[in-house]
């Protein structure tokens, strides 16, 4: 209990010039702040957050968020292990876009060893980036509307997610953890039948479904009522807290990094980059749902622009040969096994990249000794500088709209806390 | 440009707009692999911030990275990664620093340097003089130690169970039935300086230089370890050619004849039944022997 001033709501101090014995003062008259907890256990924290509120009656004058309680400690275990090995850990950072997280690392590598990547590679990662994006935001979307008390268009848009996860199992047979991207590529090709399948997937029902439930919920009184004018942050603010991501275009700042700083194939790919007008959290839900379209968008014009050709680069000091080359050759056979036990050295120095990942700038810095194990891989979250931020967003909200605000940040904690 | 990485322009003028901006403070300056770093006093850092956000335009600090090198005097460094949305540009900043030595805060220049000066601190134990709110981030409540310094190990020091008889969790020292598995990949041809086993005469000595996560044993523990399991045979076998070299004469059978101190005779040897001495001892006690008995102060 904090032993803030006594309230009261006429103005003046009620008990001026009287002693009063402030211990034993009942009904509401005088009322001190007091302090909840918000979790670690709460379905609307999305993941393990303790948020620890200080309210005046329902007004939330301060917030503490506690992080830290899925700390696994990623960045040790990667510098125990070889470039490749590493890889997977970053699917179990943000486990609903995990392969916007291996496309940052991978990047660095590259970056490091200055290692081509071929064209169709490229527009794979391009692709599937893009869908990782849609099968993001159906989460986003669909919570978010669920915190503040829809139900039925977050049924509609799991199913769109359930499509994006069948389509990543079919391209790499895992449905979450995928690591599908590697140094030099991707891991294997896909069938043909599966980018027939994205294609009319994007044309026919991700519009028709997608449409459905937006159209109950963006024009709903409800749910503008929960998130209009609600923690609005303007573009200094949001440049001083580092945001980044939907978070930044919501308050109006037009920053992309698949525009400004192109990587992959996004430099030959057209789309629009939508931004918010006021930076509350009906324009960063807003911002999301644009860009379910405009990434329905660029995965059209991969489909359309795929060349054919090599999935991965061909330099066998980084790259592992196919099984059915390992048993004709043997030095691909010497190639497979070295990659597999040693891994390939990386040249000392150090890189940071950074992508646009579906809930921000998502960045990896890597410093290599050049040995085969990262010396240090910090991981730039998305989710750290927006939560840190909650303060000063929700400061004079209601209660009740925490869960509209963490909604909109879009936060996953294995991102978060690594 | 080969790689498929973030595409950004360099800025060629931007070298000399450091040099002339920070002055003294700028202690170096290095472009490589298409990034712009530069190492800036540390006491200074915060004017430095404040003079790179209004005059370089770099808007934005994004992440703030320490990375922990044991060998050095100032063994970490504070890594700074600063963008400019105007410019499209970044600017990695960099101080170094000890334990004991604070690094200035930036908080008042970027508010969400706050929580990343934790994580700094939290992970390598670098202290931020004037954060408003230095606590633990990412460990848990109670946590000791610094976990991403290199002499922290990686299994850590406590692991936490829920005792059913406590009914609550409880913190032992971690167990572990089988070691984590390192291993040592430096080529002995390319870079390691350490001695093969075998390759003893041929000079070089020292332990593997620091490159890498650290191997639970260091070369020089592996190698000693092996001499130690071969226990190396004499360098001459011994040989007995002549009778004397066997050690048998006048004075070793006098020496056997001797009783030793408690009264007990000397133990016959069983195979050498001809020798003069075995003979007198053979003589000397008239009665039929009895089984042997253990001796206490025997010679056996």
């Amino acid at each position: 209990m904090t032993d803030a001033p006594h309230v009261n709501h006429y103005g003046g101090d009620l008990f001026e010039g009287y002693p009063v014995d402030t211990a034993n003062t009942a009904g509401d008259q005088a009322v001190t702040n007091y302090t909840i907890n918000f979790g670690p256990q709460h379905p609307a924290a999305h993941g393990v957050l303790r948020l620890v509120l200080e309210l005046d009656g329902e007004i939330i004058e301060r917030v503490d968020p506690h992080v830290g309680l899925l700390h696994r400690g990623t960045e040790k275990l990667i510098e125990y292990k070889t470039y490749l090995q590493a890889l997977p850990y970053f699917d179990r950072l943000d486990y609903c876009s995990p392969l916007g997280m291996e496309h940052s690392y991978v990047l660095a590598i590259e970056k490091l060893l200055d290692l081509e990547v071929p064209a169709r590679a490229q527009y794979l990662r391009t692709l599937f980036a893009e869908l990782t994006r849609i099968c993001n935001h159906m989460l986003n979307i669909g919570s978010h509307v669920m915190d503040v008390g829809a139900m039925t268009p977050n049924l509609w848009v799991f199913e769109l997610r359930e499509d994006c996860l069948n389509f990543f199992e079919r391209a790499s047979g895992a449905r979450m953890h995928s690591a599908y991207f590697r140094p030099g590529g991707v891991h294997q090709d896909v069938p043909e039948r599966l980018l027939c399948d994205i294609g009319e997937w994007c044309e026919k029902r991700l519009p028709k479904l997608f449409g459905d439930a937006m159209s109950l919920v963006i024009d709903n009184r409800i749910f503008k009522q929960r998130n209009v004018d609600i923690a609005t942050v303007s573009k200094e603010d949001a440049l001083a807290w580092g945001f980044s991501g939907p978070m930044i275009r919501g308050s109006g700042i037009a920053w992309d990094l698949r525009k400004s700083q192109p990587y992959d194939a996004y430099a030959a790919m057209e789309f629009d980059i939508p931004v918010g007008t006021r930076g509350d959290c009906y324009d960063r839900f807003m911002v999301r749902v644009e860009e379910v379209y405009q990434s329905a968008k660029i995965i059209k014009q991969c489909l359309r622009d795929m060349p054919t050709g090599p999935i991965a680069s061909l330099d066998r000091k980084v790259v592992p040969p196919k099984r059915g080359e390992m048993k004709q050759s043997m030095e691909s056979l010497i190639h497979h096994f070295k990659l597999y036990t040693e891994g390939f050295h990386v040249p000392a120095g150090e890189v940071y990249v950074a992508t646009e990942s579906p809930k921000g700038e998502f960045g990896v810095y890597l410093v290599s000794d050049g040995s085969n194990k990262p010396y240090r891989c910090k991981i730039r979250p998305t989710a750290f500088s927006h939560l840190q931020a909650m303060d000063m967003m929700s400061k004079g909200h209601m209660l009740a709209d925490t869960t509209a605000i963490i909604g909109a940040i879009d936060v996953v904690f294995g991102e978060c806390d690594r | 440009m080969a790689h498929p990485a973030p595409l950004v322009a360099p800025q060629p003028a931007l070298a000399d707009a450091l040099k002339k901006l920070l002055g003294t403070d700028l202690l170096a300056h290095v472009f490589t692999v298409d990034e712009d770093s530069i190492t800036v006093e540390r006491d200074a850092i915060a004017g430095v911030m404040v003079a790179l956000r209004d005059n370089l335009e770099y808007q934005q600090m994004m992440e703030i990275a320490g990375v922990d090198y044991p060998d050095r005097a100032e063994r970490f460094e504070v890594v700074y990664h600063l963008l400019s949305v105007t410019k499209n540009h970044r600017l990695r900043v960099r101080v170094s620093t000890d334990e004991a030595t604070p690094v200035p805060t930036i908080v008042p220049v970027w508010p969400n340097a706050g929580w990343l000066e934790r994580e700094v601190f939290d992970m390598y134990g670098v202290l931020f003089a004037g954060n408003p709110d230095l606590r633990r981030i990412l460990t848990d409540y109670g946590f000791q130690g610094h976990p991403q310094r290199k002499d922290f190990p990686l299994t850590g020091y406590t692991e936490l169970r829920y005792s059913e008889e406590d009914k609550r969790v409880v913190y032992e020292p971690v167990k572990l039935a089988q070691d984590f598995r390192n291993f040592d990949f430096m080529s002995p041809w390319e870079g390691a300086d350490y001695v093969l086993p075998g390759d003893e005469k041929a000079g070089g000595t020292g332990e593997a230089p620091g490159k890498g996560a650290p191997t639970p044993m260091t070369a020089a523990e592996v190698k000693a370890s092996d001499d130690k399991a071969k226990a190396s045979p004499p360098p001459t076998p011994k040989t007995t050619e002549t009778p004397a070299q066997t050690g048998a004469g006048a004075k070793a059978n006098l020496k056997a004849a001797k009783t030793s101190r408690d009264g007990a005779s000397a133990k016959p040897a069983t195979k050498t039944a001809k020798t003069p001495a075995t003979a007198k001892a053979e003589k000397a006690p008239a009665k039929p022997r009895a089984p042997r008995k253990p001796k206490a102060g025997g010679d056996a």
